[in-house]
């Protein structure tokens, strides 16, 4: 009986191991996948609006941008690296992909994954652009990409492209 | 005698700073736009003036690349089919250099507006001189015009760029329908998402 299930048992055993080793081979491939695979969609400026109005002692980068948006794309390599150097400690990146909902799987993911990303995303996409472009900033027209730079009270608002980390440093600098 | 010359110095630098045209700091509502000789898809220099027994102009910059701009196509022929013999044409204006958007190309704009069938004048804004003054900073950026060129409307044709269909609001329309009765547009400006013009640093 026991010479019958022993070698039952032991392919049982090595299956199980070849499976936790597929498993563990599998997660490491899919740990850059996984960063933006449950990406959160805020559907109204009411909802979104929290993420302009973190109160904590970090400096806020926001920049809206979307996978159709030659400037922004062109961007976004200054807005990474921003995100590895500070590493989310006293500077907080956040990107907002104003693409719509039903782009998010097809063009915004594989767009970060392509491009291997890593700085937290969400998108925004309220179609009721009347409602909450002068919300964000008064002055705003529309045309992205924009910036905003905020800590606690003090908020910078910037309607323009960036063209290096450095120039990006220069305005968090004076919220320093 | 200094304290005039100072004062007339100061008048002179405010008037000096609120006639330089910066983008995003064009025209409000109420100002008079500027006429301009534009190159028209059709080989022809165009201007405002040209336009024959009109109450208005519906100034649209638009342009080829943008996925927002090409959103209102067929809006802005269905706009211009219902309201140039009304004496409201669609005048569309390409703002963008096209050497930092080749597909925003003078030719690029022919071959577009013969493909769309755009019934209205598409000009070109050859040099980037127009848009900063009248302060466009976006495609589409509409600046409806009466028939002495005061603006009175400025921002977006309606509140639904992605779906034709779930307009609610048509801003741009309501907006003539108040001029036609001797109103001013009540909203006055909107915003509305778009490209930001393209232009070489």
């Amino acid at each position: 009986m026991n010479y019958k299930t022993y070698p039952f048992h032991s392919s049982f055993l090595c299956m199980r191991r070849i499976i936790l080793f597929l498993s563990i081979v599998l997660a490491c491939f899919s740990l850059k996948a996984q960063q933006y695979d449950n990406m959160k969609v805020f559907k109204t400026y009411d909802e979104f609006k929290q993420v302009l109005e973190q109160d904590d002692d970090k400096i806020h980068v926001v920049n809206f941008w979307a996978t159709w948006c030659g400037p922004c794309v062109k961007e976004l390599p200054y807005f990474e690296e921003l995100h590895q150097k500070y590493n989310n400690n006293d500077v907080e990146i956040l990107l907002v992909s104003i693409d719509w909902d039903k782009h998010v799987e097809k063009k915004v993911i594989p767009f970060l994954h392509k491009n291997e990303y890593t700085a937290p995303t969400i998108v925004f996409d309220d179609p009721k652009t009347n409602d909450w472009i002068p919300k964000i900033d008064t002055s705003w027209s529309g045309a992205i990409p924009i910036t905003i730079f905020y800590k606690g009270d003090q908020r910078i608002f910037k309607e323009q492209a960036f063209h290096s980390v450095g120039e990006l440093e220069e305005i968090i600098n004076t919220l320093k | 005698m200094k304290q005039l010359l100072s004062l007339s110095l100061a008048i002179a630098l405010i008037g000096l700073f609120s006639f330089t045209n910066h983008p995003g700091h064009g025209y409000k509502i109420g100002d008079t736009a500027t006429d301009f000789s534009l190159l028209n898809v059709d080989g022809k220099m165009k201007s405002l003036a040209n336009y024959k027994d009109v109450k208005g102009y519906i100034v649209t910059f638009t342009c080829n690349h943008c996925p927002y701009a090409v959103m209102y196509e067929d809006r802005l022929i269905d706009l211009h089919n219902k309201y140039a013999s009304k004496g409201y044409p669609v005048v569309a204006i390409n703002p963008n250099d096209p050497e930092a958007q080749p597909k925003d190309s003078y030719v690029a704009m022919q071959e577009r507006a013969k493909e769309k069938g755009f019934t209205f004048d598409y000009l070109f804004d050859d040099g980037q001189k127009v848009y900063p003054q009248y302060g466009a900073t976006k495609t589409p950026h509409v600046f409806l015009l009466d028939a002495d060129r005061v603006v009175k409307y400025i921002g977006a044709i309606d509140d639904s760029a992605r779906d034709a269909e779930a307009v609610e609001v048509k801003y741009l329309e309501d907006a003539i329908a108040a001029l036609e009765m001797g109103k001013n547009p009540d909203p006055a400006e909107t915003k509305a998402i778009g490209c930001s013009i393209k232009t070489v640093k």
